[in-house]
């Protein structure tokens, strides 16, 4: 029998390693599993390489698992976010790496990593300075550079629905980086708002198939971070 | 050019800026609108005509702010504030969302800019200062992607320094990539031989506008 379920956050994220490549999902605080990032700051897993669009707010969440030293290096777009001081003072300090990709090339790097491509061309950054030390090439005249596909050894990602098979279905504008970064890690670890039976989800809008998922553990009551933040919060 | 002048600051004021902006979009297409001024282009849409909205972080058919208590914390815009969705809409995940503008499929994009050179460079995502943290997004992808690009910004820096010039002293986000220009001061339309006057706010005279611009402004009666 096919089970993905897992008893708890903890137990989900317990084999996270050090120096481990971590995708996170979220854009922002919509679709960011903060429960699943809480337990990584809890197991304490160190000097992780972490893909996320942006580099967290206040002091909970993503931000909190900067502040705790556990990131030796961030892969994202736009590592500034109101309310966020975490990351901009490790940064000044030279205590953070960070690898600055224009927010459809890392979406696409991580679509490529998943789906076996290892690099592609893009038009996406030609003439600027992020196209600097890249191999530049043309095709019907018009210049593009390669990049290369994107892996993880771990994808952390937030759900609204999922049944046992890993069958996933999003909540609106929270799908963004999940799907592509379940694809592109070895193992993908799930909160799900709620746990359905198998059969229950038509297979017609299923957005991520079982296949790309390894573990499901549910969380029925997320926090946001926008109201952690509002209340001052701070982890752990 | 008088100390009164400057004061009043003659031309369209922001919300006039989006307005302009808003009559050039047609009926039906496809539009992403960037963070600030042109947010606003949405709200002045002429009556009559149907424009879609993409947001990058996921949803096509983008609609107005709710009120606090019906808003969703994962239904955002790519500014990250509370967004709703139109009967229509559509979801989807950002390699789809970004296949639509790097795949040439969104119409116009509108995006504001630190400086545009008479050549079409955009600079609008860093000052190159080395202690700034460098944020890039989806603007790169937006011009490299999006078939017309037009920009809405102040004719000038707060410090007075023409954002329009011979050529940009600021990283790219972009090469030769900016269609059409809307300042406070004017509409300059980029074209092979530089910026070209397309109109002039009510109340700016061209000089005024030529004395602000940080290189040649081609206007059609010059022959």
């Amino acid at each position: 029998m096919i089970d993905k379920t897992t008893g708890s956050v903890a137990q989900a994220v317990a084999d996270i390693f050090d120096g481990a490549t971590v995708m996170i999902g979220g854009f922002g605080e919509a679709g960011s599993p903060i429960e699943l990032i809480h337990a990584l700051i809890d197991l304490g897993a160190k000097n992780l390489t972490v893909v996320n669009n942006n580099t967290g707010s206040g002091h909970v969440g993503l931000a909190a698992l900067i502040e705790n030293q556990q990131v030796a290096k961030m892969i994202c777009s736009f590592p500034r976010t109101a309310n966020s001081t975490v990351f901009p003072d490790l940064y000044h300090r030279g205590d953070i790496e960070l690898e600055l990709v224009p927010q459809g090339t890392l979406a696409e790097r991580i679509r490529a990593g998943g789906a076996g491509i290892p690099a592609f061309y893009t038009a996406t950054s030609v003439g600027t300075p992020l196209a600097e030390g890249k191999e530049a090439r043309s095709f019907e005249g018009r210049g593009y550079v390669m990049e290369h596909g994107l892996k993880a050894n771990f994808a952390l990602v937030k759900c609204a629905r999922a049944d046992r098979y890993g069958n996933l279905v999003y909540n609106k504008t929270a799908r963004n980086f999940g799907p592509i970064m379940a694809m592109a890690a070895d193992i993908t670890i799930v909160q799900t708002g709620a746990q359905v039976e198998v059969g229950e989800i038509d297979p017609e809008v299923i957005v991520t198939p079982g296949i790309f998922v390894d573990r499901i553990v549910t969380v029925a009551n997320p926090v946001y971070e926008s109201r952690l933040v509002n209340d001052g919060r701070t982890y752990p | 050019m008088s100390a009164i002048a400057m004061t009043e600051s003659p031309g369209w004021n922001r919300e006039e800026m989006a307005k302009r902006a808003a009559l050039d979009i047609p009926d039906g297409a496809y539009v992403n609108l960037g963070i600030g001024i042109p947010e606003k282009v949405a709200q002045y849409v002429p009556e009559g005509r149907e424009v879609i909205y993409h947001t990058e972080n996921g949803l096509l058919g983008m609609g107005i702010a709710l009120e606090t208590d019906e808003q969703d914390p994962e239904l955002i815009n790519a500014g990250k504030k509370p967004v709703s969705a139109i009967p229509g809409a559509a979801y989807f995940h950002h390699a789809d969302s970004f296949s639509m503008i790097r795949g040439g499929h969104i119409d116009i994009c509108v995006l504001g800019a630190m400086q545009v050179s008479q050549a079409g460079d955009l600079a609008n995502w860093s000052t190159g200062s080395p202690d700034a943290i460098p944020a890039v997004g989806g603007a790169m992808d937006l011009v490299a992607g999006v078939k017309i690009i037009y920009i809405i910004t102040q004719h000038c820096t707060k410090t007075g320094e023409p954002k329009l010039v011979e050529s940009c002293s600021f990283p790219l986000t972009g090469k030769a990539v900016v269609s059409r220009i809307f300042t406070d001061l004017a509409v300059i339309d980029v074209i092979t031989e530089g910026f070209k006057l397309v109109e002039l706010a009510p109340g700016v005279d061209l000089e005024y506008v030529r004395q602000r611009t940080g290189c040649e402004l081609i206007v059609e009666s010059d022959g």
